[in-house]
């Protein structure tokens, strides 16, 4: 199969001319989910019978967990992609994961020790998920001190490359060795994080809300990039006569 | 207690919903105002070279 | 023809370590060091201190691997040889896997023996200390491979051996968990078996992808 026609899309100027279009409307979207997803979950949800209104944390920490595994696998898949094809926006891509990546892997674990607080009785439990997920912090936290320590721009991203495809590669050995762990130190606790069922009035908020921070996530990702365009393309013909736009 | 006031209070648990919720706006506006910053200062230096007509300088 | 490569660069990394035998002790005075920092810590109360024994020695452990992995490349990057060799189109996964072998060598298996003495200091009952050792047997070698890539990764670059320290930790923690649970177990009389095959396992994975992520990151240092 020919895969020339992808190759336009690769190609730095189209990017920038694609964030440019797509952004607004998906800030739009990604406005729009928040509201319904907040509305729903924190107005109409009924609440909890054992955790009462405590269980509304849930509407930001379970997505924030959720994204902070799927921007990891994005981080690593378009570094991979920059390492093999050597392509320039793969890298852009990669390195713009990493401090989003983190922001919703420390917002997961301060959600969740909020809450927790309330049900456990302190900040902080050695729980497999919670403990899984700081170590993450801190598999974000080293591609990005990796990424700073280099002057070349292209050989920090392909450097973050590696050390993310070697995290992803560990990241389900991590989770195992974490679990196996948990449950050697607490006995079989059932994390009050894991809900066996849910009532479908609480369930529909959560996936507006994973919706909502999924959509939030594309849209970040393409302003991050426009920068990163300007930077690396900067002699190019497309930048020079491009369109400054007048206010700042 | 009024709709709104129980609302606020969250069944006792305001300070960590709110907190949690207030965190997060933080985080994801963060998010979204320190790259528009960062891109505002790449178009910025792109009008400068401009001006400057040091736009053919070999730094890649 | 492989087997010449990694002679080749296990002989020189051992002719270098001969040549500089004091720098060569340094894993095995750091490691001997972390471990007395525990009496300090927590005092001599031998009971306690035989509870949280295997533990130390394998903190102990992982940390003199991490920060002795900071020079396993260095000498290379520092003289030119590095450049010329990933120039020179050497077959890099090989000598990835051979500078592994030498930082096991001269690291891994000493801090192995040294943690005999080590873990009797520390009151470690007699049939734990068997386990502990073939744990740490299995580990040592994961550590040496993982470490080596991650060595490649960052050698020459501003943050040295913290900033390889700091990447490294999160790796090896699978590798911690299973070697104290193993000695934990081994305390308590249970079968330790889960633990050996997930380590062994893990020292297949390291030694089938480790050689080729080093390979790849002296590449693009290189670059």
């Amino acid at each position: 199969m020919n895969f020339a026609f992808l190759h336009k899309y690769a190609s730095l100027m189209h990017a920038y001319r694609l964030s440019r279009t797509l952004t607004p409307w998906l800030a739009g979207l990604t406005l729009a989910l928040f509201a319904w997803g907040l509305v729903s979950g924190l107005v109409f949800a009924p609440a909890d019978y054992q955790q009462g209104e405590s269980f509304r944390i849930m509407y930001v920490h379970v997505p924030s967990a959720w994204m902070s595994m799927f921007v990891y696998v994005t981080m690593a898949a378009a570094g991979g992609a920059a390492l093999v094809w050597k392509l320039k926006l793969a890298e852009i891509v990669a390195r713009a994961c990493a401090p989003l990546g983190a922001s919703f892997t420390f917002l997961a674990l301060v959600t969740g020790s909020l809450w927790g607080k309330p049900m456990w009785g302190t900040w902080w439990v050695w729980d497999a998920r919670l403990t899984s997920e700081l170590i993450l912090l801190f598999l974000y936290l080293g591609v990005m001190a990796l990424h700073g320590a280099f002057d070349d721009r292209r050989a920090a991203a392909r450097a973050g490359a590696v050390l993310s495809l070697i995290g992803v590669v560990n990241i389900p050995i991590i989770h195992f060795s974490v679990e196996w762990w948990s449950t050697l130190h607490q006995g079989a606790t059932v994390t009050k994080f894991d809900k066996p069922s849910i009532h479908i009035d609480m369930l529909i908020p959560l996936l507006v809300m994973i919706a909502a921070f999924q959509c939030y996530f594309f849209w970040n990702l393409l302003v991050r990039v426009r920068a990163q365009i300007l930077e690396y393309d900067r002699n190019a013909a497309w930048v020079r006569e491009l369109d400054l736009p007048t206010r700042a | 207690m009024s709709g709104l006031d129980a609302f606020l209070h969250m069944g006792g648990y305001a300070v960590y919903v709110w907190t949690s919720y207030g965190l997060a706006l933080v985080v994801l506006a963060l998010n979204v105002l320190l790259p528009r910053r960062a891109e505002r200062a790449a178009l910025a230096a792109l009008a400068r070279r401009r001006e400057l007509g040091t736009i053919d300088d070999a730094q890649a | 023809m492989s087997g010449d490569v990694v002679a080749a660069v296990l002989r020189r990394e051992l002719l270098r370590a001969a040549r500089n035998q004091a720098e060569a002790l340094h894993p095995l005075l750091f490691f001997a060091l972390v471990i007395l920092m525990f009496p300090f810590a927590l005092g001599t109360d031998s009971a306690l201190l035989s509870r949280i024994a295997a533990g130390a020695v394998w903190v102990a452990a992982l940390l003199a691997a991490a920060l002795s992995l900071e020079s396993l490349f260095r000498a290379d990057y520092a003289d030119g040889t590095l450049e010329v060799l990933v120039t020179g189109g050497a077959p890099l996964a090989l000598l990835g896997f051979a500078k592994a072998l030498a930082h096991w060598l001269l690291s891994g298996l000493p801090v192995l023996v040294l943690a005999v003495p080590a873990g009797l200091a520390l009151d470690v009952p007699g049939a734990v200390l068997g386990v502990l050792l073939a744990t740490l047997a299995l580990g040592s070698v994961v550590m040496s491979l993982v470490g080596s890539a991650i060595s490649a990764l960052t050698v020459g670059l501003r943050g040295g051996g913290l900033l390889l320290a700091m990447l490294i930790l999160p790796l090896y923690i699978p590798v911690l968990i299973f070697g104290a649970s193993a000695t934990a177990n081994a305390a308590l009389g249970l079968p330790v078996t889960g633990e050996i095959y997930f380590l062994a396992g893990l020292v297949v994975l390291a030694v089938t992808l480790a050689p080729w992520a080093t390979a790849a990151a002296l590449r693009i240092r290189m670059s």
